[in-house]
């Protein structure tokens, strides 16, 4: 099972936190990668928030690809952030010979301003260019891109995450990235083949995503989604379905956050029949019937302007707990790792979403919570 | 040249009585004896498709079997035995003859023996049973007047059920763990009625909340197995009741919403004037039959039909349409299809349709102006190479009233039909319904038009396991027939036993309107049987999807399946597994 953690702070926070998460929650081999998407940045990109920050990981090929690609497209850089690694021997992860995380100025005439969240033709263009990298670096497999966004950054390795953390020196409290907003995962051991790109989080203009468990209609919404959006792509893992429903719901249709859940998790049609908006409720289940997922899941997002989020499955086959203790709330799969963190909580004031609910947690580390 | 009678030939005694084989005396033959000369062109038992076998010695001659053999096929006869008695100590038999009543095989191809067993099922002491004849030569004798042979039920000459290779091989373990069958709650809905895409839903956001803004098609949500059309005509009025009560039963105490449709031959007024109507498809096709008196009926309707369905062609006989011998068109068939009593032949097309753009201009807006647009007008069409063309169109139907796609496979029943349109003409169902569901998927349009197939769903008596499957290759559901009426008693299978509701004579009552026949049939006990066998289906459906994890139907989840056949497994893009 995917070991998952989340955090968001009031003040940025060292993705040491997760990491040593993920180490509370790991069971025998389960060691096979380590994936993190961190959000309203603190450290060194903290200055540029509103430019777009580009997370790749590349060969030398693949990067002179990738700057061409941006070059041509108008964007020019405007920071550039190399980590320091500590590239010992036996280190068990694959790394990759280059780390992109690098901040862009728009091209022109989106480069007039920089909002806070970006303008309808940022977002597209952000998109755009993203799936033109993705498209350019999968030629001879010269590398990967996780998202190009601003105050967003993203990393995604194969291989044992004590290891990576130490490559990245990423155990160091004092790290040179923070983030107000961290959501990690570890994958489990069956996955050995596979590739960066099914690693969750996934991130998808301003929606990021992760989610443990099987999928077990992700035929159907890959089926589903493929027509739907040019950025619903890849497939590589049964979780991008949970974002791009998601992202199709806020997005695309416009509809309240409640009715993610309804969509993912309807209701039972005899629950449904005793509603005032039942006759809403068999529609919207009737037009997506498909992106319906009822497999065993808990599903934890980020929604553009921060907010988190968990949902449980219908079934409530996935544990997930939230805890929190003053400026933090820390989340997980599994409440050792919430121990790890903030061991002096009130415990009797953690949350295990049950199965019809909706958690979400605001800037101000405001929990709402509303059943489906 | 000088002919000769069969009655003129007479055999001479071969012996006087006085010939011995091996010392015993062999009875000499009667000089009144006829012996008839066989001419070849004389049929006989051995040509038909089944032989009578009755056994003398244990039959009591009570006549039952012939009494409810309803073919004719089988008659008392007397007929001379003769036989060596011996009454004293020592062994002396003498000759003796008896006139004994025997229980003969009518030899011509008119009353030709239907295997349907009914003469077995009454026999007290089970000394009569035809038997199967592999070296029949039926065909070759039926034909006789240059009329083409007929029958209805089933048998298509199908070499191999493909359903049967289909597994469900993606079992949850460990990740996605399966669920308990009994324990969990199980939602087996499917949606009938034309589905909008998302993003064209007449809501509104209000409040955080979306509230309707505009008209939508209607929709109904019902269970995924739909009693087929069969109507009220081809089958018996005590049948069509049987069906109707277990559908009422159905819904109204087990809570489950089972639709039942008319077939093509109206419904009884009191029940379209009734609640219950909402349990039931109101079949049109390109007879029209009943129709008068249903839209007679309309301003007094309490409720409205579940759905209105478009037959345009049937799996079983496609190209052909519906075929009522007269000698079905009972008085109350008259009534109730508004006809005189006359062979009922539906014409092979709607008259005035020529084209699909037409027939949904015309015919879907006309059926759902009807009903002002609250019911779904559905579709059915027999499998064919052309399938998805015709699907492909009505995707694209501009004014989203095509509220189902019933796809109808060769392997389903008739009650009447040309035996080579039975066994020559038709399309299987399983790849059209799967051609159906990408053409969907390769739009983006899945579940936009619901998909409902049948043609052979059932034929091995688990319904449960071939619905789920075909859910799984993309159906919304299944429709299906000759199950519920062998539930009934209905005799007739694949191999060609009975198969005889073209005739009037069903032996069990259920494709006959004769009252003498039709009296055979309880329709209590039908009914509770149909209502069973619906409880044990949602009971298999919901041990099909706990395996694979799934509480709610797995529509289009063909990764759920594996072909144990090669060519199976490519031709519906499904795993294959050995």
């Amino acid at each position: 099972m995917c070991r998952m953690a989340a955090i968001k702070s009031k003040t940025p926070v060292p993705p040491a936190l997760a990491l040593r998460m993920m180490l509370a929650m790991q069971k025998g081999h389960d060691n096979s990668g380590f994936a993190m998407v961190m959000q309203d940045l603190g450290g060194a990109f903290a200055e540029f928030k509103k430019f777009p920050l580009l997370s790749m990981a590349c060969t030398s090929q693949g990067l002179e690809r990738a700057e061409e690609l941006l070059e041509e497209l108008g964007f020019s850089p405007k920071f550039d952030y190399q980590p320091d690694v500590v590239n010992k021997p036996g280190l068990d992860f694959r790394r990759m010979p280059h780390y992109i995380f690098r901040n862009y100025r728009y091209p022109e005439p989106l480069n007039a301003a920089y909002p806070n969240q970006p303008t309808p033709e940022q977002k597209k263009l952000l998109v755009e260019t993203r799936l033109k990298l993705r498209e350019v670096l999968s030629h001879d497999k010269q590398g990967f891109v996780y998202s190009f966004w601003p105050d967003v950054l993203t990393l995604k390795e194969v291989g044992d995450p004590r290891d990576i953390g130490t490559y990245f020196q990423m155990w160091d409290d004092n790290h040179w990235l923070k983030a107000r907003v961290i959501s990690a995962q570890c994958r489990q051991n069956t996955n050995y083949r596979i590739v960066r790109y099914a690693a969750h989080p996934f991130f998808l203009e301003g929606y990021t995503l992760m989610g443990n468990g099987e999928n077990t209609f992700y035929q159907k919404n890959k089926e589903f989604q493929q027509r739907l959006h040019p950025a619903y792509i890849g497939f590589e893992s049964d979780t991008q379905c949970f974002l791009y429903t998601l992202h199709y719901i806020r997005e695309e249709l416009g509809w309240p956050l409640p009715y993610y859940k309804h969509v993912i998790t309807p209701l039972t049609f005899e629950e449904m029949q005793r509603r005032s908006d039942a006759d809403v409720l068999m529609r919207v289940r009737q037009s997506l019937m498909h992106l319906e997922i009822n497999g065993p899941n808990t599903v934890v997002f980020v929604l553009p302007d921060g907010a988190m989020g968990v949902i449980a499955d219908a079934k409530k086959l996935r544990p997930y707990v939230i805890g929190k203790d003053g400026d933090l709330v820390v989340s997980a799969s599994e409440v050792c790792g919430v121990n790890m963190i903030i061991p002096d909580r009130n415990t009797e004031a953690d949350i295990y979403p049950g199965e019809r609910e909706t958690v979400l947690i605001d800037n101000a580390l405001e929990v709402q919570r509303w059943q489906q | 040249m000088a002919t000769i009678k069969a009655d003129e030939i007479k055999l001479a005694p071969q012996n006087n009585g006085n010939d011995k084989v091996n010392g015993l005396r062999v009875p000499s033959a009667p000089s009144t004896h006829i012996i008839k000369p066989t001419f070849v062109r004389d049929s006989h038992a051995m040509d038909f498709p089944w032989k009578i076998k009755w056994n003398a010695e244990t039959c009591i001659r009570c006549g039952s079997c012939v009494a409810t053999c309803t073919f004719g096929a089988i008659k008392p006869q007397l007929q001379r035995k003769g036989q060596a008695l011996s009454t004293g100590h020592l062994p002396s038999p003498i000759e003796a003859t008896e006139v004994i009543m025997a229980i003969k095989q009518v030899n011509d191809p008119k009353y030709y023996c239907r295997g349907c067993e009914m003469c077995e099922k009454v026999c007290p002491t089970d000394s009569i049973k035809p038997v199967p004849n592999e070296q029949h030569r039926f065909p070759l004798v039926a034909r006789h007047g240059g009329s083409p042979i007929k029958r209805g039920g089933r048998g298509h000459h199908i070499p191999i059920r493909v359903l049967d290779y289909i597994k469900v091989g993606r079992i949850s373990q460990m990740t996605d763990p399966s669920l308990d069958a009994a324990r969990h709650t199980f939602d087996l809905l499917t949606p009938l009625g034309r589905g909008l895409p998302a993003d064209e839903l007449p809501f509104k956001v209000e409040n955080g909340k979306l509230v309707p803004g505009g008209s939508i098609p209607p929709m109904r949500w019902i269970y995924p197995v739909i009693i087929g059309d069969m109507s009220v005509g081809a089958l018996s009025w005590r049948m069509w009741e049987a069906l109707a009560l277990a559908v009422a039963y159905l819904n109204e105490e087990c809570k489950m919403p089972v639709r039942m449709s008319s077939g093509e031959g109206g419904m009884p007024s009191r029940l379209l004037k009734s609640e219950f109507l909402k349990y039931f498809i109101i079949q049109i096709a390109s007879g029209h039959f009943g129709w008068n008196r249903i839209i007679k009926a309309m301003p007094e309707m309490v409720t409205d039909p579940a759905a209105i369905l478009i037959k345009i062609g049937q799996g079983a006989k496609p190209g052909d349409g519906g075929l009522l011998p007269a000698e079905k068109v009972a008085s109350h068939i008259q009534a109730i299809r508004g006809v005189p009593k006359a062979d009922l032949m539906s014409p092979p097309n709607h008259q005035g349709l020529y084209s699909i753009e037409e027939s949904v201009q015309k015919m879907f807006l006309s059926m759902n102006a009807a009903f002002k647009f609250r019911v779904p007008v559905a579709i059915k069409v027999a499998a064919s190479s052309t399938s998805v063309a015709v699907f492909n169109n009505l995707v694209r139907d501009p004014y989203q009233i095509v509220g189902g796609y019933f796809l109808d496979g060769i392997q389903g029943g008739t009650g009447a039909a040309h035996e080579v349109s039975m066994d020559h003409t038709g399309h299987p169902i399983l790849s059209k319904l799967r051609d159906c569901y990408l053409a969907a998927v390769d739009q983006g349009k899945q579940g936009q038009i619901p998909l409902f197939v049948g043609g052979g769903f059932g034929d091995t008596g688990d319904l449960a396991a071939d619905a789920f499957k075909a859910i799984c290759l993309g159906a919304n559901g299944v429709f299906s027939a000759k199950i519920w009426l062998q539930l009934a008693g209905c005799v007739g299978n694949e191999k060609g036993r009975c198969n005889a509701c073209n005739t009037g004579y069903c032996p069990v009552g259920i494709c006959t309107q004769d009252h003498r026949l039709v009296a055979r049939l309880d329709v209590d006990a039908v009914a509770q049987n149909i209502v069973d066998y619906f409880l044990a289906l949602d009971q298999e459906l919901k041990k099909l999807m706990a395996p694979i994890g799934n509480s709610t139907l797995p529509i289009g989840r063909s990764d759920a399946l594996v072909s144990m056949s090669k060519s199976a497994a490519e031709r519906l893009q499904i795993a294959y597994a050995c």
